[in-house]
């Protein structure tokens, strides 16, 4: 293991994740676009972990309130993201056989 | 060094997430796609809380993020699916705003003038220069579609040079802070990124908004992975990794459907030129029907297409327009829906906004499939919809949405195009088809006419 160069080994991570990034979504229909960019950007909320981190480390005053910023807003993303997502499938999963036409009206 | 057993739970993470976005990509495991990111997204980051030895503000840091889950949920609960977009730019532009900062403080712990290495430090101006164009991207975006200010593209005289400005000016202060890191470099830099942001953004016309979303999603995403880089977190640098190569594969799809480059979208207008149509209602002859002889032409029709466009969305008609079409399907006529890869305000957002509806997917037909049908189709009802049937992006070169394909309305028999009034569609561009002898336009807010028309079919 000593012989892997540290910078090599993430730059083959990140290239790895190009690619199976492209792979994954490339057949994707354009019924499913708007969910999809929806759900993908919840994953980059997870920035929340780097937050979490960064925040968690430091004793300074000001960088321990611009961390707990950076918090909120990664929550926001993650979550609402995540959780509006699944709003969007639950109609695309739901077979719709017999309507209701007040359901939904008042949205 | 993170503790071995907390490495594999991030790479069990990792693999989460690939798996939430190939579900993502199919219309069964979609749901549960995204389920398994949420799962996985909630573990990776209770995570530090357990391997983090001696972590602090532990009672802050979770209130920040009870407070940030409020939000978030409280957002994405309330936003109706017409404003989808605006949700989505938003949420992203908070996410890129996020690593900014953390790159930030980052580059704070490092402390002025640390010896590390110069990769690292790329990655984190990288981090923090491009976390902050999505963060102003975003914003400018949101604005434009909430229509808090115009959405046409906004270009004053000295805007190239300032986008230039700005660009040289970041290359130069983050090869300033690879070799003597600090933290006035590092702000300055955010700065200059929010002002790209704003710069990026500004020119670009309102149809071409979804591509942006599309585009800041991925830049969101690879500022993510550079922030996973410089805090050697592998699930960061997975996650938005994936998420960054799958948004700009993304863009490149949507803009290939609307048959533009992304550059031209981002840069088009600075050329000048390509705003055509003042914006304003035009007083040519049209023919105008009521809905009774409307109501005729459809219930006597052979073949009849529905284009569906975001105004029926705004006049939340979806449901009428649905009990319409049941009524002519019972009698016996033939009815699709032809769903423009971007009709609504985002790509896919008519197909979220019509499954709110509870129509049926099997009638919603894609462009390309259905396009070669307007020809025998006997009536065409346009409800909600402009720029997508507007001839003028087959026919005019100076219009803004030169170039797009659209659905060939204007080769059916009749057309019968709903409008609240002759104002032109979000793209600001008089429509050609609204002229045309075998159209008819039929006046009126979409849900009182479509109630109207489904009466009046009732009744013959």
């Amino acid at each position: 293991m000593s012989g892997i160069d540290p910078s090599v080994m993430w730059l083959t991570f990140f290239i790895l994740s190009v690619f199976v990034g492209i792979e994954v979504i490339s057949k994707v229909s354009s019924t499913l676009h708007t969910p999809l960019m929806s759900g993908a950007n919840a994953i980059h909320g997870i920035i929340l972990l780097g937050a979490i981190i960064v925040t968690g480390e430091t004793d300074n005053a000001l960088a321990t309130t611009v961390g707990l910023i950076a918090i909120v807003l990664a929550a926001v993303n993650m979550v609402g993201g995540f959780v509006v997502t699944d709003r969007m499938l639950q109609m695309f999963v739901r077979k719709p056989k017999k309507a209701d036409p007040t359901e939904g009206a008042s949205k | 060094m993170i503790d071995t057993w907390a490495q594999y739970v991030f790479l069990f993470c990792g693999v989460a997430f690939i798996l939430a976005l190939k579900g993502l990509s199919g219309p069964k495991t979609a749901r549960n796609g995204n389920l398994v990111g949420a799962a996985a997204a909630v573990i990776a980051c209770a995570l530090p809380f357990f391997y983090v030895s001696n972590m602090k503000h532990v009672p802050l840091i979770i209130v920040a993020i009870v407070i940030g889950t409020i939000g978030g949920v409280i957002g994405a609960k309330r936003v109706q699916m017409t404003q989808m977009p605006q949700m989505v730019a938003l949420f992203n532009g908070v996410g890129g705003g996020a690593a900014a900062l953390v790159a930030l403080l980052e580059l704070h712990q490092i402390g002025d003038g640390a010896n590390i290495s110069w990769f690292n430090l790329a990655a984190t101006a990288f981090t923090i220069v491009v976390g902050s164009v999505s963060f102003a991207g975003s914003v400018v975006t949101f604005a434009k579609l909430q229509e808090l200010m115009t959405s046409r593209p906004v270009v004053f005289p000295g805007l190239p040079i300032a986008f230039g400005g700005s660009f040289i000016a970041v290359i130069v202060l983050s090869v300033v802070l690879v070799h003597s890191p600090g933290m006035l470099v590092g702000i300055v830099l955010a700065l200059l990124g929010l002002a790209i942001g704003l710069l990026l953004v500004l020119p670009v016309g309102g149809a071409d908004v979804p591509i942006v979303i599309s585009l800041l999603n991925a830049f969101t995403g690879l500022t993510v992975a550079a922030g996973g880089y410089v805090l050697a977190n592998t699930v960061l640098l997975v996650a938005g990794t994936l998420v960054g190569a799958s948004g700009t594969f993304l863009t490149l799809l949507m803009a290939g459907a609307m048959g533009r480059s992304v550059a031209n979208i981002l840069f088009g207008a600075l050329k000048g030129g390509s705003t055509l149509g003042a914006g304003e209602a035009s007083d040519r002859p049209v023919k105008s029907v009521g809905p009774e002889d409307a109501a005729i032409m459809l219930a006597y029709a052979e073949k009849v297409i529905i284009v569906p466009g975001y105004g029926l969305a705004v006049a939340q008609a979806q449901h009428t327009l649905r009990e319409l079409v049941d009524v002519l399907v019972a009698r016996g006529t033939e009815v699709d829906y032809a769903i423009h890869p971007v009709a609504g305000r985002m790509p896919g957002h008519m197909n979220v906004l019509l499954a709110e509806a509870q129509v049926p997917y099997e009638q919603l037909i894609e462009m390309d499939e259905i396009n070669d049908d307007f020809k025998s189709t006997d009536v065409v009802l346009v409800v909600g919809a402009n720029d997508v049937v507007n001839p003028a992006a087959r026919t005019t070169p100076s219009a803004p949405i030169y170039g797009m394909p659209i659905l060939n309305a204007d080769a059916a028999k009749q057309v019968i195009f709903m409008k609240r009034s002759m104002r032109p569609g979000f793209a600001g561009i008089e429509n050609e088809l609204l002229f045309e002898p075998t159209t008819s336009l039929l006046f009126g807010d979409a849900k009182d006419t479509l109630g109207k028309l489904l009466t009046a079919v009732k009744a013959l």
